[in-house]
């Protein structure tokens, strides 16, 4: 099927409800006009997800599908900034192009050629820088996601260094560059250009993904092939990626000089990305401790005689040390029990039992603490772009 | 506006149709309306705008309509983008403090 379908199709399918009747749980937090704008649309090969814009397609992940540690592929959040996304057909003749100024040689690799290599597997979190600036206060201006920017998969396919190794890496190479085939709609605009340190893209665990969860790549997540930087946001994660370039030169391209920065030292970083660093900004690279509730979801009905809370907590790969429950807005702190880890870079699912509670409302929160020690802020570290919201997760139920 | 600006942006937005058709994004009924609708739906959907509202102070907003055109080349004259951001400030704006 062509992209234009599925878009077209999307649109027709719900049409432009207001979110409020179909989305009773979304935050009250985020804006008005976003609440009102944001509305479940269905697209072949997903389900309902939540439409922040349909061109180029933005769409989150309902917070019901996070009480698992695995997202599934049909429900995993789609994150395009350029209109001009790839359809299936345009990509039947896809390869990838490895070389650059600090390659030996530049090779085209098939699909094919890609599976060949050595394969390896990944668990990892793949979250939007962005995610949850919706709910920043004061708003800030971007997509206005709320907390389902992002999504946990296996992820399956070569590592980037035994892709890099076929061009041959020279001594002098500090940055890898990637590019994707989703492209600007008018030409004015700068293609979406990003890099990578070398030790970085060296790394064991960053891998070009040719599946998902057992299955191939959706078409909107990637296909035929992504990069997984585990550990970092996903803008590095580079979808439909089509050309990779060794350099001696640190990148420069709006999407890492311009977008994608932070107030220099304001987040922890374990490696971080010096070749991109400015005086007062730095690129954004590892993500956030972080934590959320799934269930139960914001105004639901609980029983006075106990219920059980169900979420997953996650960080850059230090992993989550412990996850503690607040059953009364932040006065007293529970701590919740933690499941096993699919890996370190991966969503850790918890559990909480209320107990009984006294019938009325009651307001939920919850609060991470990482291996590295760090742990969810009170107050969310303004930065102008919105970027690493990690605020406890506040809400409501209604105790029967 | 120029003529030949507004053509060429109605032209794009006419290649980039089975998408843009997708959705209409009913923008408030004001002055400048049909101006936000040619200038601003070529690169996004509409909904970028009720999306990011009602919060944006009228600085903010020029900001943003000043990006689209030096940053992501939006081809948007001086007097166009005053009746835009005139428009984006009193339908999409932070409403005003009393
Ligand atoms: C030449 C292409 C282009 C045109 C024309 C354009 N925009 Fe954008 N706009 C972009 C791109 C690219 C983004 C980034 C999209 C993303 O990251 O999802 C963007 C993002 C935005 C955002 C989100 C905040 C931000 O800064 O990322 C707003 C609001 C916005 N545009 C409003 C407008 C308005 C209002 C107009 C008409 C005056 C307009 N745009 C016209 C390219 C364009």
């Amino acid at each position: 099927m062509r992209r234009r379908d599925i878009i077209v199709g999307a649109g027709a399918l719900i049409g432009h409800e207001a979110s409020a009747a179909t989305m009773p749980w979304l935050s009250p937090d985020l804006p008005d006009g976003t609440r009102a704008e944001a509305h479940l649309v269905q697209t072949p090969g997903k389900q309902p997800l939540i439409q922040l814009s349909d061109r180029p397609p933005n769409l989150e992940t309902p917070i019901q599908a996070f009480r698992t540690a695995i997202t599934p592929n049909d429900q995993f959040f789609v994150r395009y900034h350029l209109a001009g996304i790839p359809d299936e057909k345009s990509l039947d003749t896809w390869n990838l192009e490895v070389g650059g100024d600090a390659a030996e040689r530049t090779v085209k690799l098939t699909a094919q050629q890609l599976n060949d290599l050595p394969q390896t597997e990944i668990t990892a979190v793949c979250q939007c820088s962005g995610n949850g600036r919706g709910l920043v206060q004061p708003h800030v201006p971007g997509v206005q996601w709320g907390r389902g920017g992002m999504g946990c998969a296996t992820w399956h396919g070569p590592r980037l260094r035994d892709v890099l190794g076929r061009a041959g890496v020279k001594s002098e190479a500090v940055e890898v560059w990637v590019e994707g085939a989703d492209l600007p709609a008018m030409p004015g605009t700068p293609e979406f250009r990003k890099s990578l340190p070398l030790s970085r893209a060296l790394a064991a665990e960053t891998i070009v993904a040719t599946t998902m969860n057992g299955g191939p790549l959706p078409l909107l997540n990637g296909f035929p092939a992504r990069l997984v930087v585990p550990g970092w946001t996903a803008t590095y994660w580079m979808k439909h990626l089509t050309r990779i370039t060794i350099s001696a030169k640190p990148l420069d391209s709006f999407w890492m000089k311009k977008a994608y920065r932070v107030p220099a030292g304001l987040f922890p970083v374990a490696q971080g990305f010096a070749t991109q660093d400015d005086a007062s900004t730095w690129p954004i690279t590892d993500i956030v401790v972080n934590s959320l509730i799934a269930t139960p979801i914001h105004g639901e009905q609980v029983e006075r005689s106990g219920f059980t809370v169900r979420g997953i907590a996650w960080d850059n790969g230090s992993g989550i040390q412990r996850v503690d429950v607040s059953l009364d807005g932040g006065k007293s702190w529970l701590s919740a029990l933690l499941d096993r880890e699919l890996s370190l870079y991966s969503f850790r699912t918890w559990r909480l039992e209320s107990g009984p509670l006294p019938r009325g409302t009651a307001e939920l929160r919850v609060r991470a603490t990482s291996n590295s020690k760090r742990t969810q802020p009170e107050v969310w570290p303004a930065n102008p772009a919105g970027y690493h919201n990690n605020v406890p997760q506040r809400l409501t139920v209604k105790v029967a | 506006m120029d003529h030949r600006i507004l053509g060429s942006l109605l032209l794009m937005a006419s290649l980039a149709a089975p998408t843009a058709m997708a959705q209409r994004v009913p923008l408030a009924q004001a002055p400048g309306k049909d101006m936000v609708e040619a200038a601003c739906s070529s690169c996004h959907s509409l909904s970028y705008i009720p999306m990011n509202s009602r919060f944006l102070s009228p600085e903010v907003w020029k900001a943003e309509v000043t990006k689209m055109r030096t940053v992501f080349g939006a081809p948007i004259d001086d007097d166009a983008a005053n009746t835009i951001i005139g428009y984006l400030v009193s339908q999409y704006g932070a409403p005003k403090k009393p």
